[in-house]
Order: structure tokens, then sequence, then C-alpha cells
């Protein structure tokens, strides 16, 4: 190749002889690379393009949408938990006045119950001292005769059982 | 190499050759370039194919450069040609691809650059100037013509400024091919010499060598940087079809 006449020359580029072939050759590579890309690269390319696109828009939707149902759905937390808390309140509260009525109920039996029972105890008790005061008029009379006996003084049963009664109507009023 | 020492051509490797010898250079015959320019395809094809087919939501690597190319070229279509230019779309990251797959190919050692010539670039830049400048004309008709009418001039300057405006838009084909060709043949040369120096200075072969690496970074750099360029340009003069007023 170093004989070549056009290496002494200099430039091969402007050897002319070789431009039909450098043209021909440029078309040929031209075309076919304008066919590869605008057939099958260029689309496939804006195809994954606009892919991304689509799915980065969609993910970011549906972000959106996650967000939106987790701020609901606290939402609704935060009402059931209000709710229980008015449930839970009144159901406190019923018990406490069903317990109150019961106390109160059973406050009042054992009330009456009570009453009843000191009724009766006083009547026992009055009955108890009603005998007595009149164990107690009898001890006295006959004491007062035995008394009256020793000092021989005469003195018939009505009169001394009047002064008895007399003495401890007395007494009783002291 | 000769015995009087330095004997670098850095031009040889642009010479188009046939790929299956002979010397004969027919427009049909497979040549370097036909090579080079099939591994740019391919190369291309791999990245915004086969780098693509997961079509995962979660790009792999290749698919992010894949993806990565993609929307920078559409971006910079939409916002220097217009968004009605995205129909052109496709031809511009066919030329954007191209460019900088055989920029990049042609910096492998022993590659041939395809983008080094000037009959490449200028068909490539011919292509643009030519359509687009139907395109104006289909669309807008005469009115296209206003390209060259600076209506916020005043009035006896208008034609000498239109007559610089003619003159600017018939260089654009010319400046848009011959930088391209122009900044991959210089770049290339110069790293041919370098390394030619590396072989004729003997005991300070290293330096030429850093040279060269240094020179490879920066030929990296302006591959990419020189696509960018002339696709970016291709969309400015896209822009002045689709939207002639200034």
């Amino acid at each position: 190749m170093e004989d070549s006449a056009e290496n002494a020359v200099g430039m091969p580029q402007l050897d002319f002889s070789t431009f039909p072939n450098q043209i021909f050759w440029l078309l040929v590579a031209m075309v076919a690379l304008y066919m590869i890309l605008s057939r099958v690269a260029l689309p496939q390319i804006a195809a994954v393009l606009a892919d991304r696109r689509g799915t980065i828009t969609a993910d970011i939707a549906a972000a959106e949408e996650a967000k939106q149902k987790a701020v609901e759905a606290e939402d609704a937390y935060h009402k059931a938990l209000a709710e229980a808390r008015a449930e839970a309140g009144r159901i406190v509260d019923q018990a406490r006045a069903e317990m109150q009525a019961e106390l109160d109920k059973q406050m009042a039996k054992a009330e009456a119950e009570i009453a009843a029972q000191s009724a009766e105890s006083e009547a026992r008790i009055r009955e108890i001292r009603a005998s007595t005061m009149d164990m107690v008029s009898e001890i006295a009379r006959d004491t007062a005769s035995e008394v009256l006996g020793v000092f021989a003084v005469k003195a018939d049963a009505k009169t001394v059982s009047a002064a008895v009664d007399a003495q401890l109507k007395r007494e009783d009023a002291a | 190499m000769a015995e009087n020492g330095i004997d670098i051509r850095p031009m040889d490797q642009f010479v188009v050759k046939p790929l299956f010898g002979g010397d004969v250079v027919n427009w049909y015959t497979p040549t370097n370039v036909t090579l080079w320019m099939a591994l740019a395809v391919l190369a291309a094809t791999a990245l915004m194919v086969y780098g693509s087919r997961g079509r995962a939501v979660i790009p792999s690597r290749a698919q992010s450069v894949a993806e990565m190319t993609y929307s920078f070229i559409y971006k910079m279509v939409q916002d220097v040609a217009g968004r009605d230019a995205v129909r052109f779309f496709p031809y511009i990251m066919t030329v954007f691809l191209f460019v900088m797959m055989a920029n990049l190919l042609g910096l492998i050692p022993f590659a041939f650059t395809t983008t080094s010539h000037i009959a490449v670039t200028a068909v490539l830049a011919l292509t643009v100037f030519i359509s687009v400048t139907a395109l104006g004309f289909i669309l807008h008709g005469t009115k296209f013509l206003k390209l060259f009418w600076v209506d916020s001039a005043p009035l006896p300057l208008r034609p000498v400024l239109a007559l610089i405006e003619l003159i600017s838009y018939f260089v654009r084909p010319v400046s848009h091919s011959i930088r391209l060709a122009g900044a991959m043949m210089a770049g290339h040369a110069v790293a041919k010499v370098f390394a030619g120096f590396a072989a004729a200075l003997g005991a300070a072969f290293f330096l030429p060598i850093l040279a060269v690496t240094a020179l490879y970074a920066l030929e990296l750099l302006v591959a990419v940087i020189q696509a960018y360029v002339f696709t970016i340009l291709t969309c400015v003069y896209l822009k002045d079809a689709l939207h002639p007023a200034h």
C-alpha cells in the first residue's frame, strides 16, 4: 500500500476516484440505520419511557390513595374510640344506678326490719316493765304489810295498797 | 522504516482500500469504508436495540445509556428546532448516532474513520441543506425567502443584509461538513505523527507516548462534541426551515 500514488501526494480525502464508493456506502449505511432506528429502536425506547411515566404516575396516585385511606382509617379509629368511651361511661353510670337502686332497696328493707324489730322489742320492754311494776307493787305491799306487822300497827289491806300505789306513782314521776 | 530516521505517513490511515484485494475502487466495491460504516451501524443498533431489549421500568446500565441518548437528542430537537420538528427526530437521531459511532470507532487503533472524509460529511451536510431548503419552500412557499430579508433592519441596509444572509446560508453546508471532517482528520493525523516520533526518538520515546495518551483523551471528547455540534447545527437549520421569521 505504500507504493500507491496518493500516499505521497497527501490527502486521500481529495482522491475523487473513491467518492462514488464512499457516497454509495454512506447512503446504504444511513438508510439501514434509519430503518433500524425508526422501526425498532425508537418506538421501543419511547414505549419504555411512556411505560415508566405511566408507572410513576400510577404509583403516585396509589400512594395518594393509600394516604387518604390511612387518614380515613385514623378518623374511623378515633370515632370508634370516642364511641367506646361514651358507651363505657354509659355502662358505668347504668351499673352505678342499678347498684344504688338495689342498695336503696336493701337499706329500706333493712330499716323496715330494724323498725319492726325495735317496735317488737319496745313492746316487750313495755310488757316486761308493766309486769315488773306489778311485781314491784305487790312486793312493796307485802313488805309494807310485814313492816306494819312488825311494828304491830293494824292496817287494812286497802289503805296499805293505796299508800304503796301513791308512793310508787311519786317514784315513777320522779 | 527508511534509513534516514523519520518516515511518518500520517495520512495513510485515511486511504480507501478494497476489503478483498485489488486496486480498483468502483462505487460498489466493498471497502474499508463499507466495513467501518457497517460497524458504526452495528454499534448504534447494539446500543439502541440490544441495550434496551429488556424494556425494564427500572433500566439496566445499557438501557439507561440508550434512554439518555434518546431523551437528550429528543429534548435538543424540541428545544432548538421547535415542537413541530419532532417528526424529523428519527432522522436527526440517525445522524447523531452514525456520526458519534463513526467518530468513536475511528479512535480504535488501526481503525478507519469514515467521518474524516469530506465526501462522507459533505453528503451528510448536503442532505441536511437540500432537504431543509426544500422543506422551507414546501412549508412556506416564497415566504421562506423572508429568512434573507431582515425586516427589523433599516430599509437601505436590507439588500446588503440579504446578500450577506444569502452567502452565509450557502456557506452552511461547507462549514457544516468541513468542521467535522477537519476535526476528525486533524486529530488522527496528529496522533499518528506523535506515534511516529515515539519510534524515532529512541530513549525519549515516552514523551510522545504521553502526548498521544493526552491527545487520545482529547480526541474522545472531540469525537462526541463534533457529533453533538453536527446534530445541533442540523436542528438549527431545521428551525430556519420551520420558522423562517427572525
